[in-house]
């Protein structure tokens, strides 16, 4: 796991490149550590951070570090809230707080099993940087709602998709894909990210089959390193984890069900 | 130039409040650096009880203008595991003095490679005096405890009343474990009460050493309903508390109040993310001044606070 410098770090925004509904954002980070694959940071816009719908944002946003490229780190934006908003606003030259790289990664694949990426949505960002290390052996399966969504699937290389209105690729859920990968051969290995439904139909389907996955959780979060104790999920057996340092990737095997409620302020 | 406060000797003002930073696990999160700049001139723990907790189910935080709502409902590993697991490896946590800007700047360079032990002061809660009695009598054993704070924002059994609530019921409760221990004993005070400065009266009536506030104050936050229906509550303990710069002002007004009631020391906190807050709340009458939110934006926030009031 890659440690984070103990304080947050202004990050020179240099590209805002729009990709469908998304954005991906894009800074200059140099002399920090390496993500691992399935960590994330906490990010604010440097000027005007609050005062945007219902006066907010105040805390960062915690966000999947997508990609690394050299110095550059990217990330994936949905504007979903005023700090989704605002976040999406910045152009090259302007400023982000950044703290991170935090939390505990995607582990590597073991006992030859296969690699398949199931992301959905803005979900898909910790699978792109996650195909990078793995390279070419993953199956990318990607869900959209719908076509401006599905233009996301750029981020990662030879994806096949499905979207809930069948504009793009498979019309129906991800989980779809994931049935008839699984069914050629299940001696596969699931990382999976997106939003708490889709996260939990693969938890059940994986679990289901004997296919051990790793899940990508979200969470409501303040700190993003163990300080709030609020992006708590309920564990199997009783009790919580902390998303933000047991976390974000979970053995599935740890959890009952992915919490209905899981989703960040935005 | 350090700070007394309580018999204790600080590297300079600024402190967390109770359950806003965990050592633990921001070791694992920045690594050695944690310890290198540990921001705070005394370490809080979160709230130890007597039993373990899980908290409360989630969701947890609701973030409102310029502020966040919590309901974490104390998760801890219980007293027992507390001194057992946990106190090894939170004391011995030592701080740097900030340096000042002053003429001498060699003497401000040695200054600031001076470290300060960064005494560890443990927060507990009962739900009866005879709880409290026993986390006091427990915690008052062990030497790597400078101090203890008491969180009195607890529902009495019996009259679902806080205790820190009620002044009358708040004394007798101090009054029971003060000689318990020799330890300085700190009074974390509810905002959520008639009255502040009359409960921080007893809490000296009883014997505290010191008083603390502002804890966070009572709070909703209703989920945004479906068509046609109303909003219930979103928070998964119901209410919970509100903290940041959206509750400073109360803070202040609050801090003032004690300040000039109680000859005992005060730790002033709420809302305070800059050199200038906290500058305030000592002007409003605090000898030591608490970060809590601001922390969660900046992990640091407490230290360059501390070097903003040495300038």
């Amino acid at each position: 796991m890659s440690e984070a410098p103990f304080s947050r770090r202004l990050l020179t925004v240099t590209g805002m490149e729009e990709l469908g509904a998304y954005r991906v954002l894009r800074v200059v980070d140099a002399g920090t550590p390496e993500p691992d694959p399935g960590q994330f940071a906490m990010l604010a816009a440097a000027e005007r951070w609050g005062g945007g719908e219902d006066e907010r944002p105040y805390l960062p946003r915690a966000f999947s570090i997508a990609r690394r490229d050299g110095d550059e780190s990217h990330f994936l934006l949905e504007d979903v809230g005023p700090g989704t908003r605002r976040l999406c606003e910045l152009r090259s030259g302007e400023q982000v707080w950044a703290l991170g790289p935090l939390g505990r990664g995607f582990a590597p694949p073991t006992e030859g099993r296969r690699p398949i990426l199931a992301g959905g949505g803005a979900g898909i960002a910790p699978l792109a940087i996650l195909q990078d290390a793995l390279g070419a052996k993953a199956s990318a399966l990607l869900g959209f709602r719908d076509r401006d969504r599905a233009a996301g699937a750029s981020l990662l290389r030879d994806a096949r998709v499905a979207t809930d209105d069948g504009s793009v690729g498979h019309r129906g859920p991800l989980t779809d894909l994931l049935a008839a990968d699984l069914e050629r051969d299940a001696h596969a290995l699931v990382y999976a990210c997106g939003p708490a439904p889709m996260l939990e139909a693969v938890r059940a389907m994986c679990a289901s089959l004997a296919v051990p996955a790793q899940l990508a959780l979200e969470a409501p979060m303040a700190c993003g390193f163990g300080a709030c104790f609020g992006c708590a999920v309920a564990r199997r057996g009783g009790g919580y984890l902390r998303v933000c340092v047991e976390g974000p990737v979970i053995d599935a095997d740890e959890l009952d069900h992915v919490d209905p409620h899981a989703g960040a302020p935005a | 130039m350090s700070v007394a406060f309580c018999g204790l000797e600080l590297a300079h003002r600024v402190i967390n409040g109770s359950g806003t930073f965990d050592v633990i696990a921001a070791r694992k999160a920045f690594g050695p650096a944690l310890e290198a700049e540990f921001p705070f001139a005394a370490y809080v723990s979160k709230t130890i009880t007597r039993e373990p907790r899980a908290g409360n189910a989630p969701p947890r935080l609701w973030e409102t203008p310029a502020g966040l709502i919590n309901s974490i409902g104390l998760p801890n590993k219980g007293l027992e595991a507390y001194l057992a697991e946990d106190l090894p490896r939170l004391a011995g946590l030592r701080t740097r003095a900030p340096c000042s800007g002053g003429a001498d700047v060699a003497g401000a360079a040695a200054a600031a490679e001076r470290t300060w032990p960064a005494p560890l002061i443990t927060n507990v809660m009962g739900s009866t005096a005879e709880e409290f009695a026993t986390l006091v009598e427990a915690c008052a054993r062990h030497e790597e405890i400078a101090a203890l704070e008491l969180n009195v924002s607890c529902p009495n059994v019996r009259t679902g009343l806080d205790i820190g609530a009620d002044p009358r019921q708040l004394e007798r409760v101090v009054a029971h474990l003060r000689p318990r221990t020799r330890k300085p004993l700190i009074v974390k005070l509810t905002p959520n009460t008639a009255d502040v400065a009359a409960c921080a009266e007893a809490a000296q009536a009883g014997g505290a050493d010191a008083v603390s506030l502002i804890n966070t104050l009572r709070a909703m936050a209703l989920a945004r309903p479906a068509a046609g229906c109303r909003g219930s509550a979103w928070l998964g303990g119901g209410t919970g508390g509100l903290s940041g710069p959206a509750v400073r002002a109360v803070a202040l007004a609050q801090v003032a109040a004690v300040a000039g009631r109680v000859t005992i020391p005060v730790i002033g906190m709420g809302g305070v993310q800059s050199a200038a807050h906290a500058r305030e709340m000592i002007d409003a009458g605090a000898a030591l001044v608490a970060v809590g939110t601001a922390t969660f934006r900046d992990p640091v926030a407490a230290a360059q606070i501390a070097h903003g009031l040495a300038e």
